[in-house]
């Protein structure tokens, strides 16, 4: 342990006070010796960024080419757009974007709403025991994984025996097998999102609502506003950015559908309604090896989600709210 | 906020606790039932639409999923690499944020750059799986853990800690002829570790839940981790039309399907009260910083 110590101590030394000769070579290099230990420390991190973050953007450019395994994708030739036209060109693509949309859709129009509504209802509680063990509760499905909600999915809505699939068939007096019917994917993706998300997503709206000037609601009681008027007028407004920030953010990520969660649900007898880009990059990527064409599907969702992000931060500026950047 | 004991304000309070109580219920009913129902016989599960508590209490379906080897594996697979890739994860994060932190380095703002670029933009599922393919990572469980090493969020925030440290804490240290190194080692972890814990957590909650990596890397099944299995066993089996499926499989009964849910939940919910408090404190740092 000494050694190094001393001969940090001594190249310490010598590059605080660095003789005029070495001066000339340039600082950079005087930089280097000085700060040597940190740039070691630098280097696995940077290597794993080079390798595994920036590699995969460079081979994005196999959307653009023909990409042969054995020819490597510096190798394999160019062939421009034609993946983005096939893909444009094929029955699937309509089909893709109205699956995905529909859900977008859904998750903003349902999912969304319920969380601000859920958070105004937490934030009206003054009970404290009782607002801790809701949130407590309603927190936990977050850090579940997908592969456990959908199992849990499995089990509660399973064929004749579970309790769900009893529950809504004797209500509704159907016999209808939940996980394979095409009608009740969607519904089914929807309460999932709300399960696991609803509760967690209401902590930014919190946060929040904590923040809303409190003497605001004191001149409204005096005013005489009940707590519907007070809810509308004061606490909205005053959680207005923070529900414009979260929608950008929300269509932003509009296309991306997650994976795992729609992965798991899809079976071969709901994929009609089932797929959507993610899982299709999948399909046709991974399990037929169509690596350019899904390459380029992939960047096509991406691209777009890019321009989403940005067309509703425009949008939203336009009607001078803050935006998000 | 003062209180206002209005007749209409006094139903909606009324209203409002009893129905956020049943929402809290609800959320909560899917584990019961399912916890109650990994004790209950094949019989009962069959016979009750819903229970939370099982009239015959018996162990079978843990006994028979822990004398399945497939399962066992699947176990010790997953708690190996996630103990190895949150320490790899958190060791690579750290060396990093580290250098990072220091104002006077060159090239630190281009590497930060960077860092928040591959934040947006990623090169997506494919080319992700072509550079782990190229590399010979293909079942490997190496796959699971280098793709996602670093989370460019949680570098963001250590580097962010390490910088409002006081600097005489390192002058002084550096003083006495600690190296870069000791200093990080001997001075600045020690100092961090709630900070280190909340992000060895965030990592090792990440390698538990993930699906989709396993799915993309590991087609050996003897290599499968246990969402991979869970996966498998609690899928209804005529209906996978879709993925990796062992040709020889026997949908297993109801009671298996519990237990291993009941497995893969348990080590999430008992680190359950660390995560929701150092979580939601992350969430809000993120929110701040948008």
């Amino acid at each position: 342990m000494a050694a190094p110590v001393v001969e940090a101590e001594a190249s310490g030394r010598a590059a605080s006070r660095p003789p005029a000769r070495e001066r000339k070579n340039g600082r950079f290099s005087v930089h280097f010796a000085h700060y040597k230990w940190l740039y070691l420390l630098l280097l696995p991190g940077v290597l794993y960024f080079a390798i595994f973050r920036y590699g995969p953007m460079y081979g994005v450019s196999i959307a653009f080419k023909d990409y042969v395994p054995f020819l490597g994708i510096n190798g394999s030739p160019w062939v421009g757009f034609q993946h983005f036209q096939d893909f444009f060109a094929n029955p699937d693509f309509p089909r893709l974007l109205w699956n995905t949309l529909v859900l977008a859709f859904l998750n903003l129009g349902i999912a969304f709403p319920l969380t601000i509504v859920l958070a105004l209802l937490l934030n009206e509680v003054r009970l404290t025991i009782l607002k801790r063990t809701v949130q407590t509760l309603v927190y936990i499905p977050h850090f579940l994984s997908w592969t456990i909600v959908a199992s849990l999915s499995f089990l509660l809505f399973a064929l004749d025996i579970g309790p769900l699939f009893q529950f809504l068939n004797t209500v509704m007096g159907t016999n209808t097998d939940f996980l394979s019917d095409p009608a009740w994917f969607r519904p089914l993706i929807v309460l999932q999102e709300i399960w696991k998300n609803t509760g967690w997503g209401t902590i930014i709206f919190l946060a929040a609502l904590a923040t809303v000037d409190q003497d605001q609601y004191e001149a409204a009681i005096i005013d005489g506003a009940g707590r519907f008027r007070r809810v509308w007028h004061i606490t909205l407004p005053g959680i207005r950015s923070t529900i414009i920030v979260m929608l950008i953010l929300a269509i932003g990520q509009m296309l991306n559908t997650g994976f795992e969660q729609i992965y798991l649900m899809t079976n071969a007898l709901n994929r009609e309604v089932a797929d959507v880009f993610d899982t299709y990059v999948y399909f046709v990527g991974i399990t037929q090896g169509a690596y350019s064409y899904s390459t380029a599907v992939g960047l096509f969702k991406a691209v777009v989600g890019i321009v989403l992000i940005f067309g509703t931060n425009a949008l939203a500026k336009r009607f001078n709210q803050s935006g998000l950047f | 906020m003062k209180i206002h004991n209005t007749t209409g304000g006094r139903i909606f309070d009324a209203a409002n606790y009893v129905f956020l109580s049943l929402v809290g219920i609800v959320t909560l009913l899917p584990f019961v039932y399912v916890f109650a129902g990994s004790f209950a016989t094949e019989a009962e599960i069959t016979r009750r639409a819903f229970f939370v508590w099982p009239e015959q209490f018996t162990l079978g379906s843990y006994e028979y999923i822990f004398s399945t080897p497939a399962f066992t594996r699947a176990l010790v697979t997953t708690v190996l690499v996630t103990a190895v890739g949150t320490l790899v994860q958190l060791a690579l994060t750290v060396t990093m944020a580290y250098p990072l932190a220091k104002k006077t380095l060159r090239g630190r703002k281009v590497i930060l750059s960077l860092v928040v670029f591959a934040m947006v933009f990623s090169g997506g599922m494919i080319p992700t799986f072509l550079l782990v393919k190229d590399l010979g990572l293909l079942n490997s469980y190496w796959a699971l853990i280098l793709p996602a090493a670093i989370n460019p969020f949680s570098l963001i925030i250590i580097k962010n800690f390490f910088q409002e440290l006081p600097a005489e804490l390192e002058e002084s240290a550096k003083m006495d002829g600690a190296t870069e190194i000791g200093i990080l080692w001997r001075i600045l972890l020690p100092l961090s570790k709630p900070v280190l814990a909340t992000f060895a957590l965030f990592y090792a909650v990440g390698i538990w839940n993930d699906f989709m990596s396993p799915l993309l890397y590991l087609s050996d099944n003897s290599k499968w981790t246990l969402q991979m299995y869970l996966r498998q066993v609690t899928a209804a089996s005529d209906l996978l039309g879709t993925g990796n499926v062992d040709p020889a499989y026997i949908p297993p009964e109801q009671g298996i399907k519990f237990a291993v849910i009941v497995v893969a939940t348990l080590p999430i919910l008992i680190f359950y009260p660390f995560l929701q408090k150092h979580f939601a404190k992350g969430m809000l740092i993120g929110s701040v910083k948008g």
